[in-house]
């Protein structure tokens, strides 16, 4: 045999651990053929995690209130009694992970010593962002900075003080004492914590994937402490709650989401005149003043759009589908950041990336301590939601990014993982929060972000009504729904890709059916939920039970953390 | 006529492969000429193995087996898809023009109704394929 032989493979692996057990993947799947389709799942985890979805759409649809009720309550529950398991979980992720950069095992390289990476760093960012927070910076990029500058529900950071009272600007000192505030706990959201837990569980995943041997599931992660009873209704239960968070943040998000584009596609193409109830996109009622005129129908024919083009990406696989997106959507948002750089007050978006920077230094002891905090409001309704929100989306975005980051160092991956993304989020926050905080500094109650955000609290519209005092609006809305849509479009593939993996035992190789089934399912589940009774409320009960199971996965994240350790121990020990 | 024959094999599948894989080596005793078994693995560790490296040594070790058992020349080449699901049919495509295979010999299924929508692997190889292709039935 000659040396050509192993053309093709990234490279020799070179040494690493690897963890000697009989299990097989596959060895409980279920391989068969349904009509034409064969199909290849873990069974029960397939089985039980779509079963399961089908229950609580059922509940939701059936008792609507109660379910809200219920689910509300149990989020609050969450929130209220663990914001302290939560607030020092995310510290520990963020110090764990910042001392693994420095550490000696910032050395050991995903996928064994001679792995070479699978992907090059712009199209591997690219999909970081992709999966998991490029809607939520479309979403609170204005949003939130402004809600901390301006609104008057007392919400705000360590309680500071308003920007703007009851209309009125506040003294040139306190405006920037609490501009730099608002940008400080907005940071505080979207810089280290959000990407420590999302590295944690890609780090948990790659390493006793790529460098164990063991299949690409959550399960796999807790091998140390479990052992072979990992393989039986223990890692059952852990990859099926995970298939079913994943499942449910997705389609709670795609249905929300649904609304961002339709106010957005109002924005620029509607007519009619909301003052009339006559406001409309295309003949679908949208944005009026009685929300209930809302046209579900425009919802879910958007949910549709987004799902059949999920779905062609899916056909095309990772490389093809996915990627592609990313990068593309990667330099529309690029494009978008830049135009309201430049266009937009850049000395001012100057001076709160950097004073941001600092607020955030000077806060981050006090934001992050949950004892004797008088903010309740704020560390409730927003800090713990957050994190149980980033927890319980950790799964997914987790899997994905282990997915693409095969043959970085662990150094690398943390510092491409949590450091990069960081100052990205920080920069954006200032940029469009900047921006928007400008906008309500100089034209008070004129501008639209105060007349959105802080006058009638309608958060969807908040990123357009910033760019609509721009030049070229219309141009720069229709940008940002795409961008919406196409970030929407990228969670939805690379979601179907890490359902299909869970469900199917870690396979990565199983037919191409079973993504195209979770994708549909996922528009589905979220179309259902709005045609129902309760409207969006269906899909704010559900969402708020995803949120819940954050409580579970953050102990799933501590044992990671323990695991982690352990295995990068082990692999240093080999070489 | 033919000189270097390529056969992909989902080694996770061997005993479906039957037919394709005994023509190839009938045709190959035939006209003398080699026969490259080509296998797709994947980065992450699947059924038949922990990483990549340890798919090609099965995949050598399954091409030894054939060259002893029909008597001919036979190498393997292990080749990587990112996403396996999807991208079969293009890494296969390169691997012909990789090693510069004359002619392939895969097995595919009776043609089906889903056919005329999702061609098989078989099918798209044979429409895209600048080499000769023999689609083995059965």
């Amino acid at each position: 045999m000659s040396d050509t032989d192993n053309q093709g493979i990234p490279e020799p692996e070179g040494r690493a651990d690897i963890i000697e057990t009989d299990y097989e993947i596959g060895q409980d799947n279920l391989e068969t053929k349904l009509g034409p389709f064969r199909i290849d799942i873990h069974n029960p985890v397939f089985a039980i995690s779509g079963i399961a979805v089908i229950l609580f759409v059922a509940i939701a649809l059936i008792w609507p209130e109660g379910a809200r009720d219920t689910f509300l309550s149990m989020r609050d529950f969450v929130k209220s009694q663990f914001d302290w398991f939560f607030l020092m979980s995310a510290n520990l992720f963020v110090i764990f992970a910042l001392l693994l950069i420095v550490s000696p095992w910032g050395s050991v390289r995903l996928g064994g010593t001679e792995a070479t990476p699978d992907y090059s760093y712009i199209a591997w960012f690219s999909m970081l962002f992709a999966a998991g927070m490029g809607i939520g910076l479309m979403f609170f990029g204005v949003l939130e900075p402004v809600y901390y500058f301006g609104t008057p529900w007392g919400d705000q950071p360590l309680g500071g003080e308003l920007g703007i009272v009851d209309g009125v600007v506040a003294s040139e000192a306190a405006v920037a004492e609490a501009r730099q505030r608002a940008m400080a706990a907005t940071i505080f959201h979207w810089g280290l914590h959000p990407w420590a837990i999302y590295a944690i569980v890609a780090l948990a995943l790659a390493l006793f994937s790529y460098n164990k041997g063991l299949p690409l599931t959550i399960r796999s992660a807790f091998y140390p402490i479990l052992g072979e009873r990992v393989w039986g209704a223990w890692g059952n239960a852990i990859d099926t709650i995970a298939a079913f968070a994943t499942l449910f943040g997705l389609a709670t998000s795609l249905g929300i989401g649904a609304t961002q584009v339709a106010s957005g596609l109002t924005e620029v193409f509607g007519s009619g005149e909301a003052a009339d109830g006559t406001r409309n996109f295309l003949g679908f009622l949208w944005g009026n003043a009685d929300s209930s005129s809302d046209s579900s129908l425009l919802l879910v024919l958007i949910i549709a759009f987004i799902t059949a083009i999920a779905l062609v990406s899916v056909l095309r696989g990772l490389d093809g589908g996915v990627k592609v997106l990313s990068e593309i959507n990667m330099g529309f948002a690029a494009l978008l950041l830049v135009f309201v750089f430049l266009v937009g007050p850049s000395l001012d978006i100057i001076g709160d990336f950097f004073k941001g920077l600092m607020g955030y230094a000077r806060d981050i002891v006090p934001l992050s301590n949950p004892v004797g905090r008088e903010d309740t409001g704020f560390l409730h309704g927003w800090t713990t939601f957050y994190w149980a929100w980033w927890i319980s989306w950790s799964p997914f975005v987790g899997m994905f990014i282990a997915r693409v980051s095969r043959g970085r160092t662990v150094r690398e991956f943390l510092i491409a993982v949590l450091l990069v993304p960081s100052l990205v989020c920080v920069f954006w926050m200032a940029t469009f929060g900047g921006t928007a905080i400008s906008q309500v500094v100089e034209g008070a109650t004129e501008s639209g972000v105060f007349q959105t955000v802080i006058a009638n609290y309608s958060p969807e519209l908040s990123l357009f009504a910033m760019l609509g005092e721009l030049p070229l609006a219309s141009i720069t809305s229709m940008l940002a729904v795409v961008l919406v849509v196409v970030f929407f479009v990228t969670s939805s593939d690379s979601g179907s890709l890490v359902i299909d993996t869970i469900t199917a035992g870690g396979k990565v190789d199983a037919p191409v059916i079973q993504r195209v089934f979770w994708c549909i399912f996922e528009g589905a589940v979220a179309a259902v939920l709005l045609l129902g009774a309760a409207g969006t409320a269906g899909l704010d009960s559900l969402q708020a039970m995803v949120i819940s199971t954050g409580l579970f996965f953050t102990v799933v994240l501590l044992v990671m953390c323990f695991s982690i350790l352990k295995g990068l121990i082990s692999e240093k020990r080999s070489h | 006529m033919f000189k270097h024959l390529m056969v992909p094999v989902d080694l996770a599948h061997t005993e479906s492969l039957g037919h394709a894989l005994d023509t190839a080596a009938d045709l190959a005793a035939h006209w003398g000429a080699k026969v490259t078994y080509v296998g797709v693995g994947t980065t992450t560790p699947g059924k038949l193995a922990h990483n990549p490296k340890e798919f090609a040594e099965k995949l050598k070790a399954f091409a030894k087996a054939q060259a002893v058992a029909h008597a001919i020349e036979a190498d393997a080449h292990a080749t990587i898809a990112h996403d396996p699901t999807t991208d079969v049919d293009d890494v296969l495509l390169h691997a012909i023009d990789e090693i510069g295979a004359d002619l392939v010999v895969m097995q595919s299924h009776l043609p089906g109704l889903l056919d005329y929508v999702w061609p098989s692997n078989g099918g798209k190889i044979a429409g895209h394929a600048k080499a000769s292709v023999l689609v083995v039935r059965g």
